[in-house]
């Protein structure tokens, strides 16, 4: 396989945090590593488990296949396989391939001496789900608080889970988690836009550079966070999104049993205005 | 950073942190699984807030029974009309338990004028009597909701003359000059569960009948005329259900389709049987006896002083809190018919066959 002309200067042995030189090669452009090898073998462990989950399960309709946790009988406990234990599997390959998938970035960024911003992103995503099937679950007594793997059933999970809480708009955490998701498409398109109209010019025009860039966003509204500054802060408001997601499912249940407006009786019963 | 915005910052800690520290619970948690393992239907419970609940809805200790011999109460006193088939030994039990429900401060002298007893000259004995016709209509016609658990005047007065939960016609119109119409919502009203829903659901549901019914069988606006201020009064009610009862939405319904009964939990049928029944109280107990507290707003001359009729005259009605004072079943579930089977034993009712439709 071809490698671009810049290529071979970071395909260099080194930076490995586990397994030394073992691992340390590439499949055509595909560096392995130690934790590739666990990426895959959990993958394709969980996968399996999921097909064999729904080979159980009576419908091979992509939308009704249903992986479902076991009964809050079990507790933290094992299940059987037919009553959840394939969830439990799925849910330590899915840990398993996700946090070696991170660990492989790491190993990469060294290789190429970078920082660390690339598996610290992605370990927010594989926190919030971490959260949702690990954490909580635990802190409410039951495996079966996780959610179910099914395109249709996680989302039947959704809404009776906000319906447990009466009005999950009233989650304080849901708000600043749905307002930072909202913000982030916002800023991409902002940003988005701002780039193409700066490299489309009209014919016969030369492509435009930063300071036209900084220059229409002070005209709109006097301040701009600049080219560096616009990808920290979209960083920021995704990583946000996905930390205050966490927050607001962790905090349903373990911190909270009555519904979601009854939490802000303490605001309404402020000395201020009561 | 200048000395001031430090400060600043440290207080907003400090007030973020108290927050975080006094406003929420804590685990372990309390859940039950009512559906279908991984589709989150149940409720969850604290099970130290649990204990003051079971607490707070004991049923008080029986009166000693007496064996329903001799004279009817109806041939020995005078003006007897829906107890009178009791034998006098028994009437005097159950005059005695009433008075202690409903009236224990207050005694025998809350509903009679104690020199002559069989006189309805104070108003709260004519109520008392329509009362006892409610409670044996409740026991004998409401069973689908009720079931053989029935109810007594204890369910609801816990020894309150007036009980506790009860709600009248909200008119709004809190605010003056240029401020903001309300609408009829964004109050954060305990009816509806400190929500910003509209605060009275109760008029529209549990005194008309209007249908709580707005989810569209069709996938595009074809005739449906209901509004979204139509879904959220529905949806204010349905938090009175929930928090009156301790339970939460997924109780009734699997809320990927709210309407559909075979998707349903059982609770949903008795709940609708439930409204039915708190209509039937509101319109044909509770609310023609207007005139009579409307004649006496503040209650009988004795005291205590509590007002008889809501802001816009209408009498204080029943809704589920009523009975159910913050749990699935009122009194946690234990019944008290068994030592007051005359409470279901009442015939005239005196009042039009109950509405289930």
């Amino acid at each position: 396989m071809a490698m671009l002309s810049f290529e071979r200067k970071y395909r260099v042995r080194g930076g490995t945090l586990i397994g030394g030189d073992l691992f340390d090669f590439w499949v055509g452009p595909f560096y392995v590593g130690f934790f590739g090898v666990t990426t895959i073998f959990f993958t394709l462990l969980g996968t399996l488990m999921i097909f064999y989950g729904a080979a159980l399960g009576g419908t091979w309709n992509p939308w009704t296949i249903n992986i479902a946790p076991p009964d809050l009988k079990y507790g933290l406990g094992l299940a059987p396989l037919k009553e959840g234990g394939i969830w439990q599997i799925v849910t330590v390959c899915a840990l398993g391939a996700f946090g070696s998938w991170a660990l492989r970035q790491a190993e990469i960024s060294r290789k190429l001496g970078m920082g660390y911003h690339i598996p610290v992103a992605y370990g927010m995503a594989i926190f919030a789900y971490f959260t949702l099937v690990v954490i909580r679950p635990v802190l409410m007594g039951a495996w079966g608080h996780g959610f179910p793997y099914g395109i249709l059933s996680h989302l039947d999970w959704v809404s009776n889970t906000g319906y447990q809480y009466l009005h999950f708009h009233y989650n304080p955490a849901h708000m600043l988690a749905v307002t930072f998701f909202f913000t982030t498409t916002l800023a991409l398109s902002l940003h988005g836009a701002l780039v193409l109209s700066a490299i489309n010019p009209p014919k016969g025009e030369d492509v435009k550079t930063a300071e036209h860039e900084n220059t229409f966003f002070r005209d709109t509204i006097g301040y701009s966070i600049g080219t560096l500054g616009i990808h920290r802060l979209g960083l920021f408001l995704a990583l946000s999104a996905g930390f205050w997601s966490a927050v607001c499912i962790v905090i349903s249940g373990p911190f909270w049993t009555h519904g979601w407006p009854q939490w802000w009786s303490w605001w309404l019963n402020l000395p201020i205005w009561n | 950073m200048s000395f001031s915005l430090k400060l600043g910052a440290v207080l907003a800690g400090l007030l973020g942190l108290a927050v975080i520290l006094f406003t929420f619970e804590r685990p372990p948690v309390e859940t039950v699984q009512t559906g279908f393992r991984g589709v989150a239907l149940g409720n969850i419970a604290n099970p130290r807030l649990q204990t003051t609940l079971v607490a707070a809805n004991q049923v008080p200790a029986p009166l000693p029974r007496v064996p329903s011999v001799g004279p009817r109460a109806g041939q020995v006193y005078q003006n007897v009309k829906v107890l009178g088939d009791l034998g006098v030994a028994e009437f005097a039990r159950t005059m005695a338990a009433l008075t202690a429900w409903v009236s224990p401060q207050q005694g025998c002298g809350y509903c009679h004028n104690t020199a002559n007893m069989a006189s309805d000259e104070v108003y709260t004995k004519v109520v008392s009597r329509r009362m006892l016709q409610m409670v044996a209509r409740i026991n004998a016609e409401w069973k689908p909701h009720v079931l053989e658990t029935g109810v007594t005047c204890y369910t609801c007065h816990r020894g309150n003359p007036v009980p506790a939960n009860v709600w009248s016609q909200d008119p709004g119109g809190r605010t003056a000059g240029f401020a903001a119409n309300p609408g009829g919502q964004n109050l954060g009203a305990p009816a509806v569960g400190y929500s910003s829903l509209p605060y009275d659901p109760f008029t529209a549901y549990l005194d008309q009948a209007d249908n709580i019914r707005v989810q569209s069988a069709t996938a595009l606006p074809a005739g449906d005329t209901q509004k979204v201020k139509d879904t959220e009064q529905t949806l204010g009610l349905m938090i009175h259900f929930s928090t009156s009862l301790g339970v939460n939405c997924t109780t009734c319904h699997n809320t990927r389709a709210f309407s559909d009964w075979e998707q349903s939990a059982p609770q949903r049928t008795n709940a609708w049987h439930g409204i039915r029944m708190v209509r039937d109280i509101n319109h044909n107990f509770i609310e023609p006896l207007q005139p009579v507290w409307a004649a006496n707003p503040n209650g009988p001359a004795g005291g205590p002083v509590r007002p008889r009729l809501g802001a816009a005259g209408d009498p204080l009605k029943v809704n589920c809190a009523t009975c159910h004072q913050g749990v699935a079943k009122p009194l946690n579930g234990v019944s008290m018919i068994p030592d007051y089977p005359e409470l279901a034993r009442i015939t005239n009712i005196e009042a039009p066959p109950p509405v289930r439709r």
